[in-house]
C-alpha cells in the first residue's frame, strides 16, 4: 500500500497529458502513416492498403523534387544565417555593451511577430520590380546608388529560396542570440580567470574555454531552427502564396489535400516532413538521454 | 501525504474535466445552433467580404428579409479572394456533417467533389418551379448539369476572356486597335516591346493559368475548346500544340510577375504596360474611385475587348448557391435560393458586385459602361467555361493544370506542358 502511495499520485498527475499526447500526437501520426499507405486518392473512396507505393511514386513527380530542393536551400541558408547572426549578436553583447537590456529587447522583438505578419511586410520589401518599377528593398538600393544589387529576390528561379530565408533569419536570429547569450553567461568566470592566469590570450580564452561550453546551446539552436525550417508554411504562403517558384513540402501538402482533394498524397508528404524532422530531432534526443545518464 | 494525494486527484480530475468539456462544449454548441437555426435563422456561407461584393450581398439580404419576415439571415462569410480559405473551412464543416444552410461555390465542375461525395441535393424541382431553364441561357444550364441534375443556382456571371489595354500606350506603339487574333496579338506585343514599355503585364502563377485559358480558347476556337472537357477528349493533338506554342510566345512578352492581379492591372492603368488579360472584376478596380479602385476613366485611361481570337465567345464563370444535404433549415435555404434566382435579387446584387445577372431578362438600364457591353455579349455570344475559375475542370484536374503551368513557367518547355496536360486530362476526366 505504501509503495502504491508513492507512485500513484505522480502517475495520476501525468495521466491526462499522457492520454492527450497518445491520442492527439502519436495516434494522429499513426493514422497519417496508415492513410499514406492507402490508395485513397479522393475524399469518397475507402482506400486499400498499397504499402509504400505512394512514398516511391512521389519521387517521380517533378514538383516534389523542386519542393525538396527548395526546402534544402531554405534550411541551409536560414539555419546557417540565423546561427551566425545570432552568435555574432550575442558575442558583441557579451563584451558588455552599454544599454544591453535595450538591445536585447530590440533583437528579440521580431520573435513576437507571427510569420504571417513578417511575410506580408517582406513581400512588399522583396518586391521584384526593378528600375522605375522598384519598391521596397530594390528602391532603397537604387536610391543608395547600389542599383546593380537590385534583384528578383524570391522570384529568382535558382536562389529565390535563399531570399525567402532572409525574413526568417530576421525573425529568428534574436532568439538564437538569447540562447547564445545565456550560453556565454553560463561559462563560469573562474574558468576564464584560470585560463588567463595560465597565459591565454583573449582569443584563446574564447577558443579553448568559452566555445566548447557553447556546443550544447548550438545544438539546441540547430534543432529548433531546423525543425521550424523543414515545416515552414506560413511564411512562404504569406510572401508568395502557393506558387511553384517557392514551393516547399508543407505547401505542396496543403495543395494536395485541400486543392486536389488527394488525402493519401497529402498524408505521404506529411509523413516525409515528419521523417525529415525526426532525422534532426531523434539523434538529439538520444544524445541528450545518454548525457543525462552519464551525469 | 494525504494532502499530496488530494492535490493530485484534484489536478487529474480538473484535467479530465477540461478535456471532456472541450468535446462536450463543441457538441452542445453545434446542436444548439442547429435547433435555433431550425426555427428562424438561415446560415448563408460565402466569401463575399470585399468592397462591392459585400454590398451586393447586403442588398440581396434586404430583399430576402423583406420577403421572408419569419426568417433571419445569418452571414457566415469568410474573407479571402476566390474563396480559398472559405472552401477549406467549408470542406471540414461538410465532412463533419454540419453544413451551413446554403453555401457559395463557383458554378460548374468545382462542385463535382461535393456532388460525388453526396453532400448536395439536386435542385431540379426548384428549376422547374421557377422555370429557370427559360430564363438562363440554354448553354449555361447545359454546362451546369452534372449527370442529368442541376445542383446550384447561379447568381452572377463574370467574364474571363477580356483583354484590357491602355489606349495611349497602343497609340505610341503604333498599334491601331485591340488585336483580333492571336497572330495580331503577337505583332502588337512586338510593337509595344520596341517602345520599351511592358507589352503584357502578369501577376502570380494563377494569372498565367488565366492567360492560358484565353489563349487556348482564342487559338482552338469555341467548339474545339469545349470539346476538351468532354469525356475521353484528346489533348495531344496538333491544335493544342499550336495553342501552347502561342501561349509560350505570348508569355515571352510578359513583364516581371507581380504579386497578384491588381498590381498587374495597375501597370496597364498607369501606362507602364500595354495589355493585360484578366477577368472583368478588373473593371471595378480600374473604374471605382480611389480607396478600393484606381479612379480611371474608361475608354480613355483604359479600354477593353474580347481577348484575341475569342470575339463572339463568352468565357464565363459564376458564383452560385447550393443546397447541402442535411441543411438545418432547409426551407430557409430554399427561400434564399429563390431570392438568389429571382430577377429582383440578381438585379440588386450584380450592379454592386460589378458583374451581370445570369438571367436573360435583367433590367438593362442598371448596367452601364463595361457592364452594358458585357450584358450585350452575354445575350448573343456562344459560351465556354473557365478553367481557372472552376467551371470546366474539377478541383483535382484544375490543380494538376495549375501545377503544369507553374512548372512550365520555370522550364518554358511547351512540349512538356502539353504532356502534363494530357496526363492531367487522362487522370481526372473520368
Amino acid at each position: 500500500m505504501s509503495r502504491v502511495k508513492r507512485w500513484l499520485p505522480g502517475l495520476l498527475l501525468v495521466t491526462p497529458s499522457i492520454i492527450a499526447i497518445a491520442v492527439f500526437v502519436y495516434g494522429m501520426l499513426g493514422w497519417n502513416f496508415r492513410l499514406a499507405m492507402t490508395d485513397q486518392h479522393d475524399e469518397i473512396s475507402a482506400g486499400k492498403f498499397v504499402g509504400l507505393t505512394n512514398f516511391v511514386s512521389l519521387w517521380d513527380q517533378e514538383r516534389w523534387g523542386i519542393s525538396v530542393r527548395h526546402a534544402v536551400v531554405f534550411t541551409v541558408v536560414f539555419v546557417g544565417g540565423a546561427l551566425a547572426l545570432g552568435w555574432l549578436l550575442a558575442f558583441l553583447m557579451e563584451k558588455g555593451i552599454k544599454g544591453e537590456g535595450g538591445f536585447r529587447t530590440i533583437y528579440l522583438f521580431p520573435m513576437a511577430i507571427s510569420f504571417v505578419a513578417t511575410g506580408v511586410v517582406w513581400r512588399w520589401l522583396m518586391n521584384s520590380g526593378q528600375g522605375e518599377q522598384a519598391v521596397g528593398l530594390n528602391r532603397l538600393l537604387g536610391a543608395l546608388g547600389l542599383g546593380f544589387l537590385e534583384n528578383e529576390w524570391f522570384r529568382g528561379q535558382d536562389w529565390g529560396m535563399a531570399a525567402m530565408a532572409i525574413p526568417a533569419i530576421w525573425q529568428m536570429s534574436g532568439y538564437v542570440m538569447a540562447l547564445f547569450l545565456a550560453g556565454f553567461r553560463g561559462v563560469p568566470e573562474e574558468l576564464r580567470e584560470a585560463a588567463r592566469v595560465d597565459g591565454c590570450k583573449e582569443w584563446q580564452v574564447y577558443r579553448y574555454v568559452v566555445f566548447p561550453f557553447l556546443r550544447p546551446v548550438t545544438l539546441s539552436a540547430l534543432i529548433i531552427l531546423g525543425h521550424i525550417s523543414l515545416k515552414v508554411f506560413d511564411l512562404i504562403v504569406s510572401v508568395s502564396g502557393k506558387q511553384i517558384i517557392t514551393d516547399v513540402p508543407a505547401v505542396f501538402m496543403w495543395v494536395a489535400v485541400f486543392d486536389a482533394h488527394d488525402p493519401a498524397k497529402g498524408a505521404t508528404i506529411a509523413a516525409y516532413i515528419v521523417l525529415s524532422v525526426a532525422v534532426f530531432v531523434v539523434p538529439y534526443l538520444i544524445w541528450n538521454a545518454r548525457r543525462e545518464k552519464r551525469s | 501525504m494525504r494532502r499530496r494525494w488530494m492535490s493530485a486527484v484534484a489536478v487529474t480530475v480538473a484535467g479530465v474535466l477540461s478535456l471532456s468539456a472541450c468535446g462536450g462544449g463543441g457538441d452542445q454548441k453545434g446542436t444548439g445552433d442547429g435547433q435555433a437555426a431550425a426555427k428562424k435563422q438561415v446560415e448563408v456561407f460565402s466569401w463575399w467580404t470585399g468592397p462591392g461584393e459585400a454590398d451586393g450581398l447586403k442588398a440581396m439580404r434586404e430583399i430576402f428579409e423583406k420577403q421572408n419576415p419569419g426568417l433571419t439571415f445569418f452571414d457566415a462569410a469568410v474573407a479571402g479572394g476566390s474563396g480559398d480559405k472559405a472552401r477549406a473551412l467549408l470542406s471540414s464543416k461538410l465532412q463533419a456533417n454540419q453544413p451551413p444552410d446554403t453555401f457559395q461555390g463557383h458554378a460548374g465542375a468545382e462542385l463535382q467533389g461535393y456532388i460525388k461525395a453526396g453532400k448536395l441535393e439536386p435542385l431540379n424541382s426548384l428549376y422547374d418551379e421557377l422555370k429557370l431553364k427559360d430564363v438562363f441561357p440554354q448553354q449555361l444550364v447545359d454546362q451546369l448539369t452534372y449527370e442529368g441534375n442541376v445542383y446550384s443556382v447561379p447568381v452572377n456571371i463574370h467574364r474571363s476572356n477580356v483583354l484590357w489595354f491602355n489606349p495611349q500606350v497602343l497609340k505610341e506603339a503604333g498599334v491601331a486597335g485591340p488585336p483580333k487574333t492571336i497572330e495580331e496579338f503577337v505583332t502588337a506585343l512586338e510593337a509595344v516591346k520596341k517602345t520599351g514599355k511592358i507589352p503584357l503585364s502578369i501577376g502570380s502563377e494563377w494569372t498565367a493559368v488565366h492567360l492560358m485559358e484565353s489563349v487556348l480558347l482564342g487559338s482552338l476556337g469555341t467548339d474545339a475548346y469545349n470539346a476538351l472537357w468532354a469525356k475521353g477528349a484528346d489533348w495531344s493533338g496538333p491544335a493544342v500544340t499550336k495553342a501552347l506554342e502561342s501561349f509560350k510566345t505570348i508569355l515571352s512578352y510578359a513583364g516581371p510577375p507581380q504579386d497578384d492581379w491588381q498590381p498587374a492591372s495597375k501597370q496597364v492603368a498607369d501606362g507602364a504596360a500595354a495589355f493585360n488579360i484578366m477577368g472583368d472584376w478588373a473593371y471595378g478596380y480600374f473604374h471605382n474611385p480611389p480607396d478600393g479602385g484606381l479612379g480611371k476613366k474608361s475608354k480613355e485611361d483604359f479600354d477593353w475587348a474580347a481577348s484575341p481570337g475569342t470575339d463572339g465567345t463568352f468565357m464565363w464563370l459564376s458564383d452560385s448557391f447550393t443546397l447541402p444535404k442535411g441543411a438545418p433549415n432547409r426551407d430557409g435555404a430554399m427561400a434564399w435560393l429563390k431570392v438568389a434566382a429571382s430577377k429582383e435579387g440578381q438585379d440588386a446584387f450584380n450592379p454592386k458586385k460589378g458583374s451581370i445577372p445570369a438571367r436573360k431578362d435583367a433590367d438593362k438600364s442598371l448596367y452601364t459602361d463595361y457592364l452594358e457591353w458585357d450584358l450585350g455579349q452575354w445575350a448573343s455570344d456562344k459560351l465556354a467555361g473557365s478553367i481557372q475559375h472552376g467551371v470546366v475542370a474539377n478541383d483535382a484536374w484544375k490543380t494538376a493544370i495549375t501545377e503544369a503551368v507553374g512548372l512550365f513557367l520555370q522550364s518554358k518547355d511547351a512540349a512538356k506542358l502539353q504532356q502534363a496536360l494530357v496526363e492531367a486530362a487522362q487522370t481526372n476526366n473520368q
